[in-house]
């Protein structure tokens, strides 16, 4: 079985950490009779051989060993047992716009730490940590492009920024795309993949949940569809938003939806929850979400939805 | 509101406490020795008490402000509807699941006005604590106020909120039944409501839980309480991964209403009785039925039609980035 993920942390926008003294002092112990002479590396750096990163993929749900190619061709979904990998807005994008041509719109509107705010790391410091680590602006990019010959705005978020946290930026590109929606009459969708509000921005990213709704509200006005697509993970201020206030809200299959994580819900109860719980065919069952979708067809089915709100 | 010597004191509290002993032994003084009055020093000690209420608040630190907004002598949704209003009809249930305690409403009348008020409601003793789930609605509560604000609607009548609460309820149940649909839905009802929408924290306004009822042509903060994403503990607990370090949380989240006010992220400041609300429950419904009402009549004169784009308009400026 799948490890659980303690997705809550990754809000923090630390990288996961492995470290677990207790787990390498009994390593120590069990191997104490194989000891190397010499501590450290000795090879020089000149004579190392290099292995090219990311050749191949394991799958974290059946092992499944693929070469990364192979995986990206399969639209990185696992060709054994359909497991949705988690991908970014550029993967996204690659795979729904035809020839992977689109626009990026408002890409110079960037986070400020406005509070000042400092937890382990200054807020401004994670910022500037990612910002040298990726190429990512911030946690959402808006684009436009043609979806088989339709066009559409889509909305999409990286995780990998600071978990894909709604912020202050993100409400405010939200918000610009519904406008550049409204100006073009066009559809306007939303790929979801994040852990919640920005902690770092307080009651300002909480405030990006009136924000975005008011604006969905606008969109509503002007006739045109709103799809929120939800992916693994999708929580907290998301879900108590615009996540759940799509004309159609539709999910990969298998994704972690739901407003509480389910580390904070086992606190709460004491119980241990259900298998499958707060996953996207969970959420179908109890009548959340108009349908499921495998990511190979999501494009085509995207089309087809287009021409059905229209003609 | 309770009386010493049944009065709870927080840690920040004590030198009143001790003051109140000291009156109390006054008061056995003069039953001894009847022939002396004590009664000015009885006086006396009072005024100090007074004193010593303002003292403590001047002086808080953003987490203390926390522990004021949860004294667990500070009056709830029901006695400021209580002390505010007249009239009042509690109205129950969401049509579909159950009616949910931690949150309620109904019709009621403020100062000549037909208003529909909705707010949390924490219990005032272990029983009904439970029975209200301390505050923490599940989404039959969000959509028992959602049908309630409708209903204002439907007959042109002003909603009020009363906001109090932990956060949103975390329960499986929650989850099956759509929490975060829940307080979407509200929001975005709410920020679309045709009649005005005067929102008021008057205690904890934890996060989503709180914005769920929180949409609002005014939003005001009562003095002693506290607004913002996520509570000082979780906060601490997912950031600074202990939970140890909520006071610090409570700092770097300017979460008070003196922050958020400054921020424009809340319209007004509602004041409350020296030393908070919870000294003084008439005095502090005052202070609040005041606010209430002159933003009532600033609101009414606007159209409809305005008052939802000016709505929209707030919060959309509502942020703060580099371009």
């Amino acid at each position: 079985m799948k490890k659980e993920e303690d997705f809550d942390s990754n809000l923090s926008g630390e990288e996961e950490s492995s470290d677990n003294p207790v787990g390498a002092a009994n390593a120590e112990a069990r191997e104490k009779w194989y000891r190397r002479f010499r501590k450290g590396i000795t090879t020089a750096t000149a004579e190392k051989k290099e292995t090219p990163e990311g050749l191949w993929s394991k799958c974290p749900e059946c092992n499944y060993i693929c070469t990364t190619t192979e995986l990206k061709e399969n639209l990185f979904v696992c060709p054994k047992c359909n497991y949705h990998h988690r991908i970014g807005s550029e993967e996204y994008y690659e795979i729904l716009f035809d020839n992977g041509e689109y626009i990026s719109l408002f890409d110079n509107i960037t986070s400020r730490d406005f509070l000042g705010f400092t937890d382990l790391k200054p807020y401004q410091k994670r910022l500037d940590d990612i910002h040298a680590k990726t190429d990512l602006k911030d946690s959402m990019r808006v684009a436009v492009g043609k979806i088989d010959g339709e066009e559409m705005v889509i909305a999409c978020m990286d995780f990998e920024f600071i978990g894909g946290s709604l912020g202050s930026v993100m409400g405010e590109k939200f918000s610009r795309a519904v406008d550049y929606a409204i100006q073009h009459k066009l559809p306007y969708m939303v790929i979801s993949k994040s852990g919640g509000a920005r902690m770092m921005e307080s009651a300002f990213s909480l405030m990006q949940l009136a924000k975005t709704s008011g604006k969905l509200s606008q969109l509503s006005d002007a006739g045109l569809p709103y799809i929120s697509m939800l992916t693994d993970p999708t929580f907290g201020g998301i879900s108590a938003s615009f996540g759940m206030l799509g004309d159609l809200n539709i999910a990969e299959p298998g994704a972690l939806i739901g407003f509480a994580g389910p580390r904070v819900i086992k606190e709460t109860i004491k119980k241990d929850l259900p298998e499958g719980f707060q996953r996207s065919e969970f959420l179908l069952e109890h009548g959340f979400l108009d349908f499921i979708i495998d990511r190979k067809l999501l494009k085509q089915r995207l089309k087809h939805l287009i021409v059905l709100f229209r003609d | 509101m309770p009386q010493y010597p049944n009065r709870q004191f927080l840690d920040f509290e004590q030198p009143i406490r001790e003051l109140y002993e000291q009156i109390d032994q006054t008061k056995k003084m003069a039953e001894k020795n009847t022939k002396i009055d004590y009664s000015s020093n009885i006086q006396q000690l009072e005024d100090l008490i007074v004193e010593k209420r303002k003292e403590i608040t001047a002086n808080l630190t953003p987490w203390q402000r926390v522990q004021l907004s949860r004294h667990p002598d500070r009056p709830y949704t029901m006695k400021y509807i209580e002390k505010m209003t007249t009239g009042f009809v509690e109205l129950h249930g969401d049509r579909n699941v159950r009616d949910d305690k931690a949150m309620l409403g109904g019709f009621a009348q403020i100062d000549g006005h037909t208003v529909m008020i909705v707010g949390q409601q924490k219990g005032i003793n272990t029983k009904m604590r439970q029975q209200r789930n301390f505050g923490m609605a599940n989404p039959e509560g969000y959509r028992k106020a959602l049908r309630l604000m409708k209903l204002a609607e439907k007959f042109n009548k002003p909603v009020i909120t009363l906001i109090d609460t932990p956060g949103a309820f975390p329960g499986q149940e929650a989850e099956e039944r759509g929490q975060g649909e829940a307080i979407a839905r509200n929001i975005y009802e709410m920020i679309r409501l045709k009649v005005p929408v005067i929102c008021v924290i008057i205690g904890e306004g934890a996060s989503g839980g709180a914005l769920g009822i929180g949409v609002g042509d005014r939003v005001l903060m009562m003095e002693n309480t506290w607004y913002t994403v996520i509570s000082p503990e979780n906060c601490s607990a997912i950031l600074w991964r202990s939970w140890e370090k909520k006071e610090v949380a409570a700092q770097q989240l300017r979460l008070t209403s003196t922050d958020m006010k400054g921020f424009g992220l809340v319209d007004e400041i509602v004041p409350e009785p020296s030393g908070g609300a919870h000294w003084n429950y008439t005095e502090a419904a005052a202070y609040l039925k005041d606010s209430i009402v002159k933003a009532l009549n600033e609101l009414k004169n606007i159209s409809p039609e305005d008052r939802v784009n000016q709505r929209i308009e707030k919060f959309g400026r509502m942020g703060f980035w580099n371009e």
